[in-house]
């Protein structure tokens, strides 16, 4: 199980592979889409490699309700609790 | 009284150059870009042919790892070129961007992407297949990038036609501007297709060289030992305007793309008409959409891929269609040092004829040590110089499916 923190630096490398933003930039109160300027394609691999690096599944229909990247952390810690 | 269309750019990347700079120094000194695949699925899948023509300068070391990981390689190859063409150029600044157009060929598209994609759905199931997939495999995806990355919004077309898409880019540039459609349009061509797949694709019809333990003296075009074309890569640009539009802005021009056409064989999907009549209606109607006669003719970059079966009927095309001129005329088989570019290799090798004619200079042709006697071709095996004056130089580019296209540069 990983805490919280550890999601979020995990989400930066992701987010960091898949962007090339700095993985300090992607902090929890940031929007994927008007902070991190993320699009839907990106957005899609972001999500499908975290799902392998954490071990959970994020459905299709969950996405879009992961506007920040604290929003992401918590469906995640969440996801592995659960 | 047609538009006149200039070229004012030129961008490259090639087995003999990761530039134009490059690529054209290489070209007249004679440098073969063939070598052994250290790649491990050689051994993997025992294939037949071990060597290929890889692009001298990765795209890696060009482009930001970010960037890359969004493009085929094919596509990476285009933007690669389109940029060093565009910045040659100098068109940056003050551009319409809706008089602004693209037409970049592939022959094959994003090989590599489809098959990796479809590993990964064999491996580890559809989730894993990444939403990218479809931008990056897609036969439009040069031309889309290029039209995206340099701002083109007068259309951005994609000519499809194997080993001649290059050269029709250049004819259709030469349509779009001609017409008034456009201003200014990049052409060009790219392929990445060194797979193993495609490799033994290719294989499976004889057409590749197996000279397995001479990669750089593999390619032969019009050699009595020639066995086949030698898999290459890459990309070419030109960068095509309106002649008032260049000099209104004061451009520096390369030439004049002074006339284009293209034929159908309708004869064969693969074997070339042996009388090469369709070559010859393109050499013909060529020259006369650049309203030149043959005697204007001082060079042709040849299509020549060392293929047997190939090589003569674009002989009898040339013959048919410049006459006696023909023993008059210096020819290049720059496949013999770049590796056979398939739908990139029309582009290349148009950048080099250009070239020719605004240096006055024709690349090499290599591996030449017994011409063929039924080819009796002036072939260029040593420096060249080309003659002053007004000249045109023609490039050839065939595709199976039988099209046949071919473009005519007049010196500036």
């Amino acid at each position: 199980m990983a805490s919280n923190e550890e999601i979020q630096s995990g989400l930066a490398e992701i987010v960091n592979e898949e962007t090339g933003l700095a993985p300090e930039a992607v902090e929890a109160d940031k929007s994927f889409t008007d902070d991190l300027d993320i699009d839907s394609i990106s957005m899609m691999t972001i999500v499908v490699n975290a799902e392998e690096k954490f071990g959970v599944r994020i459905p299709d229909e969950e996405v879009k309700n992961l506007k920040t990247v604290g929003d992401a952390v918590n469906y995640i810690s969440n996801a592995q609790q659960g | 009284m047609a538009r006149k269309v200039v070229i004012t750019g030129l961008g490259a990347t090639s087995p003999i150059g990761g530039d134009v700079p490059t690529t054209w120094k290489n070209s007249l000194q004679g440098v073969s870009g063939a070598r052994t695949l250290e790649d491990d699925w050689v051994e993997e899948y025992n294939l037949p042919v071990h060597f290929a023509a890889r692009v001298s300068t990765p795209a890696s070391e060009v482009l930001s790892r970010v960037e890359a990981k969004r493009m085929d390689p094919s596509t990476q190859f285009a933007i690669i070129s389109a940029r060093e063409a565009w910045k040659d150029s100098g068109l940056e600044e003050n551009l319409d961007q809706e008089r602004f157009a693209v037409s970049f060929a592939t022959g094959i598209g994003g090989v590599w992407t489809l098959l990796d994609a479809w590993d990964t759905l064999r491996e580890k199931g559809p989730r894993r297949v990444l939403p990218m997939t479809v931008p990056m495999l897609m036969p439009n995806g040069p031309a889309a990038a290029v039209s995206l990355d340099l701002g083109a919004r007068a259309g951005a077309f994609t000519p499809v036609s194997a080993c001649a898409s290059g050269t029709e880019s250049l004819h259709q540039g030469l349509d779009l501007i001609r017409s008034g459609r456009a201003d200014v349009v990049v052409s060009g061509g790219a392929e990445a297709a060194i797979h193993p797949m495609p490799l033994a694709a290719f294989n499976s019809m004889q057409a590749l060289s197996r000279r397995n333990d001479d990669p750089e003296h593999a390619s032969r075009p019009y050699d009595v030992d020639r066995d086949g074309f030698v898999m290459g890569e890459g990309a070419g640009a030109l960068v095509l305007e309106a002649e008032e539009h260049a000099k209104a802005r004061g451009a520096r021009i390369y030439g004049e793309l002074a006339g284009t056409a293209v034929t159908s064989d309708s004869y064969h999907i693969t074997a070339p008409d042996p009388e090469g009549l369709g070559a010859t209606r393109a050499l013909k109607a060529a020259m006369f959409d650049a309203r030149v006669q043959p005697n204007d003719v001082v060079h042709v970059n040849a299509h020549a891929t060392a293929t047997p079966v190939g090589d003569k009927p674009e002989y009898t095309a040339l013959r048919e269609a410049l006459g006696k001129h023909v023993d008059n005329v210096g020819v290049s088989a720059t496949k013999s040092q770049t590796g056979h570019l398939l739908g990139a290799s029309g582009a290349v090798e148009a950048v080099l004829t250009v070239l020719a004619v605004h240096e006055r200079q024709a690349p090499m042709t290599i591996n030449l040590d017994n011409q063929d006697p039924e080819i009796p071709l002036d072939v260029i095996t040593s420096e060249r110089q080309l003659p002053d004056g007004d000249v045109v130089a023609l490039s050839n580019s065939f595709g199976f499916g039988g099209h046949n296209a071919v473009i005519a540069i007049r010196n500036a």
